[in-house]
């Protein structure tokens, strides 16, 4: 099996959209589920009853394979992005809202009775106190949630989307190996560059952990 | 939409679509088979490294790297890269499920290897046991719970993804899956992703309580209040 070095030059802008392509289904997977599991994580957190529901509910979700999911919102949203985004998103949902809860389980309760005697309101206690110390934990989450969403968009590719993954379905028809491995290579560059972003992002919005390290 | 439903009911409740050689029944076997051969092989290959792994300490950075390196792996471009390579066989789907299987075991069986307390390992050694015998008689039962969940997540990720032996011209679940897509008939497909939904979710289940039944007695919860107290 040998590469066709002439066919990625050739082809080098195709790699580059699709590549992009890709990185927009999985993030915006990542953000949507972001949006949802915040909430969803505050509200397990201070309702016990609803917190075994809630991470229960996630992880059924979770045990569906992804091309089940992907197929069954066919009916509803067809043959689109929104089908991709929305399958996606329900995978991150069993990481991200199982961090936050744990992230924010994590904060302690002397923390929060000190913001609480200096007359910090709810709101901003939950804002400016919680988060931020749950905000390691969380991160980790999105990490693994990112990663995840990298490399099962290309699972979409049989419902005709799948950024990178069009390589794979392509390189498969024709029995031409290199697509396939430049969508291979690509997809593990595209986590591993995602990553370290987010290693940076967590860095830096944690100013206060630098000293203790 | 509803029309929909009441279709795919009639698809999975039909006699003649659970017999014959593309009934549900075989289809369903099939599944079974490669998923769980396919995890037998990954566990044969991931138990051995997590332990050893975890009981020498030395390759720590391995076992964790492996996992987000599993999780980033597109399974689809792995078995299409393998049968462009080997040609019409089912190994590209048993090598792309193994390499699907294997990190979610070392790193689990790592973990659990890790969160032995040390003091019970040094009170082991102290009693004048070997290093084997530290590893299957303490390290082992008590890191068994982790190291079945590493199982248990292995097989339902097999089991979810051995979708893809149908799609190079295999059996098993997908076959309704991609044959439906081929046909733009989305009762088939959505009938083969319900019961690959299905067989998941029992799987899961199945296993989480024979996890609970088989676990030590300390390990259970609630076990703490009925233990009895300063038996020395």
């Amino acid at each position: 099996m040998t590469i066709d070095w002439s066919w990625i030059g050739e082809h080098i802008g195709e790699l580059a959209s699709l590549t992009l392509s890709h990185l927009e289904a999985a993030m915006t997977a990542v953000l949507l589920g972001l949006v949802l599991s915040l909430p969803l994580a505050v509200l397990a957190h201070r309702v016990r009853p609803l917190r075994g529901f809630l991470l229960g509910a996630s992880n059924v979700l979770f045990t569906i394979p992804s091309i089940a999911v992907f197929v069954l919102l066919l009916p509803v949203s067809g043959l689109t992005r929104t089908t991709t985004v929305i399958g996606l998103t329900v995978y991150t949902l069993v990481v991200l809202l199982r961090n936050t809860v744990e992230g924010l389980e994590s904060v302690p309760a002397r923390t929060k009775e000190a913001a609480r005697a200096m007359g910090t309101r709810p709101l901003r206690t939950l804002l400016a106190v919680e988060f931020p110390l749950a905000l390691p934990v969380i991160m980790a989450g999105v990490r693994i949630a990112t990663v995840m969403s990298i490399s099962l968009v290309s699972v979409a590719t049989y419902i005709g989307d799948g950024g990178l993954g069009q390589l794979f379905t392509d390189g498969f028809q024709r029995d031409f190996p290199t697509p396939v491995i430049a969508g291979v290579v690509l997809t593990l560059l595209l986590a591993v560059v995602a990553d370290a972003v987010l290693v940076a992002v967590e860095y830096a919005l944690t100013p206060w952990r630098r000293s203790r390290a | 939409m509803y029309a929909l439903v009441v279709d795919l009911a009639r698809w999975l409740t039909s006699g003649s679509q659970w017999t014959g050689p593309d009934g549900i029944g075989h289809r369903l076997a099939e599944h079974l088979q490669y998923s769980l051969l396919a995890t037998l092989i990954a566990a044969a290959i991931g138990l051995p490294v997590g332990l050893l792994i975890g009981h020498t300490g030395r390759g720590a950075f391995l076992a964790i790297n492996l996992a987000s390196f599993g999780r980033a792996l597109p399974t689809v471009g792995l078995v299409v890269l393998v049968f462009l390579a080997g040609g019409l066989s089912m190994l590209p789907v048993y090598v792309a499920l193994v390499a699907l299987a294997v990190p979610a075991i070392v790193t689990n069986t790592h973990a659990g290897m890790t969160a032995v307390d040390p003091d019970v390992k040094d009170a082991a050694r102290g009693q004048g046991m070997r290093g084997h015998q530290v590893l299957f008689k303490v390290e082992l039962p008590l890191a068994l719970p982790l190291i079945m969940t590493g199982l248990r997540l292995a097989l339902i990720q097999v089991v979810a993804t051995a979708t893809i032996a149908a799609y190079v011209s295999f059996g098993g679940l997908g076959r309704y899956v991609f044959d439906g897509l081929a046909q733009r008939d989305l009762v088939q497909v959505l009938g083969g992703a319900v019961l690959v939904a299905v067989v998941a979710i029992v799987l899961d289940v199945v296993l989480s309580t024979l996890q609970r039944v088989f676990a030590l007695p300390h390990q259970r919860s609630g076990a703490r209040r009925s233990a009895p107290t300063g038996t020395a």
